[in-house]
């Protein structure tokens, strides 16, 4: 934000800032449900969800919980959104 | 025996790469080239000590047994690490600004500085880690003996108590010797972060590599691995529920209070940056730790022997296909993973030791306080070394009488579950001022019996600690009190059954009694400072200062350092700032710098908080201000002292300045005083000297003339005496010389001879007088002639000034609150307002000099007045001039 651009525009971008921020906050809670989807599974020897299902979808939850939080920490970065704000 | 010969040279060449690899970062760090050294990625690669030799064998073993449920132990951490913005960003903003040391310390911080606190902590951690510390040397004597096997070799199983006590040696030797090398004020330990994150780099690649070669070169591709895996035992969801769930919670939980973990995660951070990348770089380091997890372990139970056991799968695999450098890379992975954590653990744990419960013994025990000097840091030192020696032999220990058998192998949990009982007390401590001491305590109290009694004594099997008549019938026989079952309900699993009462219980009993206390002050300011870090906190050491402090700073250092260390010391930082002399500019550099100098004599943390009473920039706790307050109250009598002084200084220098512009006041009038009574005196002599001159000079002057001109000289004459008298009168008065003659008398008397003096030599029908003098029956007890002196002056003033067709003097007399009111109030024109303010000044004359007076009267009269204790004062409104003349309570003996 040291850069001199228009007021509107730092506006602009200390909004998209803090919505970026509450999305980095209610990332861990998106992960959270979608690792909690294997509880509604049938579980048991003969369960209908084979382990590889079961692999594909948690690794690929991984992935993709990998995936967004890198590209938020990289908007993160660039806004220039400060770790030293003070809001918590 | 010949591959075991080589399996020890390669650990010992690797353990030589770690030492050469420490060694340089430390030395790197030391010229200043450190920068490297902390990069976000290297901040990631160092998280993954939490990736331990558990993970390394114990994951592959864990699906094998229990099919994906092993995933919940790298899921808790990466919600952890995803959720950053919550907790991670605080807890390590709290750690840099408080400059906190292990999560005892930020614990004990945060509820008061409590040293009781911390040292529960302490030996809570120490208890929850030890376990821990001997499942990693299980895991290396294990894979030892999985070669020794190998080479057939009969004597190796009997070594392996050697070889555990030859690795925790070893361990505690390269702990030693990074992690204690110096007493840095931030308690980052270059060589040790880079050596793990090495090591990190070294399990990845062993694990992946051996996950690779399990999938395509012994199964033959991902497809066939898939269909591999549903085929096998573990090929369907199994998995309960609860068990999900709970376990990714206790994961979480640990991941954010094991000691090991804090101490990198917080202590070791130095950038909070680094967080941002470690937010998905630790998460994706994780998902592809566990990715061949369960490949591995499916591959082993299909080709291995039946009984083999599949925590060693990693290792037996390779072998069994003949693999024996992957298997030997493998060793080297699991070797890593052991070796990084036990060497950070005991870190940890010896930090806590050595700070929360040697350093207050031995304080104690020298009786000396915070500002003893020289000796502290060796002291600090040497505690720390016989920590780690003392923690790693407590864990070799533990694995030797707990016989490294299969009740090992659920310690991972176990320590876990224990560790997490600190996960109410560190949120509620970080997220709610209103959590106290004695909340944190009970909490902690509370779930570590809970814990010990549901999980940790069962834990150890049957009769091995927990008698089965206790298990089964509760404890004094009471059913509701069964550890798998308590308060009677039962069918929970035995974990899931720990983790929910301890976790429960403890967070229930925290808020209690949190809420029923009442926090110390250092509570509440320590839990304003952590609930509120983001308000409190800009940059850690932020130092500000001016250069008047810099002498303060030079007097505290050579009280410290000595006295010519201190002056070199300033000298040198004077010189590089390039100012003269010994007082340099107190630049944050430089506050930094002395601190660091200081820390070495006094402690850290008493080197901060003098720091910080000197300049009072950062924040500076009331226990680190305790320690130093001896030191402290002398100085700050001292200054107190010089203070008043100065204050006292001060003021007597404004008393001398009132003074000089009085004098100078006094000075002004009395030149303004001399120059008028000059000009007064001037007259009437030059009229006598012309007049004089004439009578002298002339010849022909007429009988009449020269009388006349005689009289005109005789008038001024007596005029000039009259001045002079006055002046005299004047004088004393005002110097209070005068003599009162004290005497009994009517008022009216007074009055009838005052008025009889003042209309001497005028007609009678000049000035009419009215008088009251049934009011005038007063006695008096003053100074009749002197109170004479003023009436004569105010009537013959009426009678010179009073401008009326007809003038009238009205005389009237009141008595109000024992005072006697004299007005004389005439009809004439009055005296304006503007002169009104100057007529009792000197040689104040108003209007036409008609009747040549001095201007002397007015003030005599008011001197005298002032003399007798009265006033006299004009008196608005009458319709004319009028005076009044007040006379006190004691003049009059009695009214009639």
């Amino acid at each position: 934000m040291s850069e001199g651009r228009s007021p509107l525009f730092l506006e602009r971008q200390g909004y998209r800032g803090r919505r970026l921020v509450d999305f980095l906050r209610i990332l861990p809670l998106i992960g959270g449900l979608l690792w909690a989807v294997p509880l509604l599974w049938p579980s048991g020897p003969d369960s209908s969800v084979t382990t590889s299902e079961a692999i594909i979808y948690i690794f690929g939850v991984w992935f993709f919980m990998v995936l967004v939080s890198a590209v938020v920490s990289l908007f993160l970065r660039r806004s220039g959104l400060d770790l030293e704000r003070k809001d918590g | 025996m010949a591959t075991m010969n080589i399996l020890v040279a390669v650990c010992l060449v690797y353990v030589t790469f770690l030492f050469a690899v420490a060694f340089g970062a430390e030395r790197a760090a030391r010229q200043g080239q450190g920068g490297w050294l902390r990069s976000p990625l290297v901040y990631t690669l160092s998280l993954s000590i939490y990736c331990t030799a558990w993970t390394f064998y114990g994951a592959v073993g864990y699906a094998a047994r229990s099919g994906m449920e092993y995933l919940t132990i790298y899921i808790g951490p990466t919600l952890v690490m995803i959720g950053w913005w919550w907790c991670l960003r605080k807890l390590v903003r709290i750690g840099r600004t408080q400059r906190v040391t292990s999560i005892a310390d930020l614990i004990s911080s945060r509820y008061g500085k409590s040293n009781l606190l911390a040292i529960g902590v302490t030996v809570l951690a120490v208890i929850g880690t030890t376990p821990y510390i001997a499942l990693q040397l299980q895991s290396v004597t294990l894979s030892f003996s999985v070669f020794a096997d190998a080479s057939e070799s009969n004597g190796a199983l009997a070594d392996m108590d050697s070889t555990a006590l030859l690795v925790a040696m070893g361990l505690a030797l390269f702990t030693i010797l990074f992690g204690t090398r110096n007493l840095d004020v931030n308690e980052r330990h270059h060589g040790v972060v880079i050596a793990i994150a090495v090591e990190a780099i070294v399990k990845l690649f062993a694990l992946l590599c051996v996950g690779a070669f399990v999938v395509w070169g012994v199964v033959g591709g991902v497809g066939e691995m898939m269909a591999r895996i549903d085929a096998s035992e573990i090929g369907h969801w199994q998995m309960r529920g609860d068990r999900w769930a709970s376990l990714i919670f206790l994961s979480a939980a640990a991941f954010l209070c094991l000691p090991r973990m804090f101490q990198v995660m917080v202590v070791e951070n130095d950038d909070e940056g680094h967080l941002r990348t470690a937010s998905w770089a630790f998460p994706a380091y994780l998902m592809v730790m566990s990715l061949f997890v369960v490949p591995i372990a499916v591959t082993g139970l299909d080709l291995l022997p039946e009984g083999s056991n599949p925590d060693l799968f990693v290792l037996t695999l390779p072998l069994a296909m003949g693999k024996e450098g992957l298997a030997m890379l493998s060793f080297i992975g699991g070797f890593s993973s052991a070796t990084s954590m036990v060497i950070v653990a005991a870190l940890a744990l010896s930090t806590m030791v050595s700070n929360h419960i040697v350093m207050p013994i031995w304080l104690s025990l020298t009786g000396s306080g915070a500002m003893v000097s020289g000796d502290v840091r060796n002291v600090v030192i040497m505690a720390r070394r016989f920590s780690i020696a003392g923690v790693v032999v407590l864990g070799y220990l533990y694995f030797r009488f707990s016989g490294g058998g299969a009740a090992l192998a659920s310690i991972g949990l176990v320590s876990f579950a224990g560790v997490a009982q600190f996960l109410p007390v560190l949120l509620g401590g970080v997220f709610w001022r209103g959590a106290t001491r004695v909340g944190a305590f009970t909490g902690l109290s509370v779930g570590f019996v809970v814990w010990v009694y549901c999980l940790l004594l069962p834990s150890f099997g049957p009769d091995v600690l927990m008698p089965t008549q206790i298990m089964q019938e509760g404890l004094f026989g009471w059913s509701w009190l069964r550890p798998q079952a308590l308060f009677g309900i039962e069918g929970i699993d035995p974990m899931v059954h720990a983790i929910l009462w301890s976790i429960s219980l403890n967070g229930l009993s925290f808020v209690l009694a949190s809420m029923l206390g009442f926090p110390t002050p250092l509570e509440r300011l320590q839990g304003a400072q952590f609930v509120n870090v983001y308000e409190h906190s800009s940059t850690p050491q932020s130092w500000s200062g001016n250069a008047a402090q810099s002498e303060d700073l030079m007097i505290m250092s050579q009280r410290i350092l000595g006295a010519r260390e201190a002056q070199a010391l300033f000298e040198s930082e004077a010189r590089r700032q390039g100012v003269s002399g010994y007082l340099p500019d107190t630049t944050p550099d430089f506050l930094q710098a002395l601190e660091r100098a200081l820390s070495g004599s006094v402690g850290t943390a008493t080197a901060h908080a003098m720091i910080g009473q000197i300049v009072g920039g950062a924040s500076v706790s009331v226990e680190d201000l305790l320690a130093v307050a001896d030191e402290t109250a002398q100085m700050m009598e001292y200054s107190n002292r010089l203070e008043a002084k100065s204050e006292e200084q001060a003021r007597t220098a404004r008393q001398l300045r009132q003074a000089n512009e009085k004098l100078q006041q006094i000075s002004v009038q009395k030149d303004a005083f001399l120059s008028q009574v000059s000009h007064e005196l001037r007259t009437p002599m030059t009229s006598i000297r012309a007049f004089s001159e004439i009578l002298r000079d002339s010849e022909k002057l007429s009988e009449t003339e020269q009388v006349k001109y005689a009289s005109i000289i005789h008038d001024e004459a007596l005029r000039l005496t009259r001045l002079l008298d006055d002046l005299l009168d004047l004088s004393v008065l005002e110097n209070g010389q005068v003599n009162l003659n004290i005497q009994q008398g009517q008022l009216s008397r007074v009055l009838d001879h005052a008025i009889a003096s003042a209309l001497t030599g005028s007609g009678q029908e000049g000035l009419k007088i009215s008088r009251d003098t049934a009011q005038e029956t007063v006695l008096l007890s003053t100074d009749l002639d002197r109170l004479s002196q003023v009436f004569i002056n105010l009537i013959s003033n009426a009678r010179k000034y009073c401008d009326a067709e007809v003038p009238e003097l009205v005389l009237r007399v009141t008595h109000r609150d024992d005072t006697i009111l004299i007005d004389f109030i005439d009809n004439g024109s009055g005296i304006s307002k503007n002169d009104q303010a100057v007529i009792f000044e000197k040689f104040a004359r108003v209007g036409a000099m008609r009747a040549g007076g001095a201007g002397l009267g007015l003030a005599i009269c008011r001197e005298i007045m002032a003399r007798l204790g009265g006033s006299v004062s004009y008196l608005p409104g009458q319709g004319g001039a009028a005076f009044r003349v007040i006379l006190p309570a004691s003049s009059a003996m009695a009214a009639q």
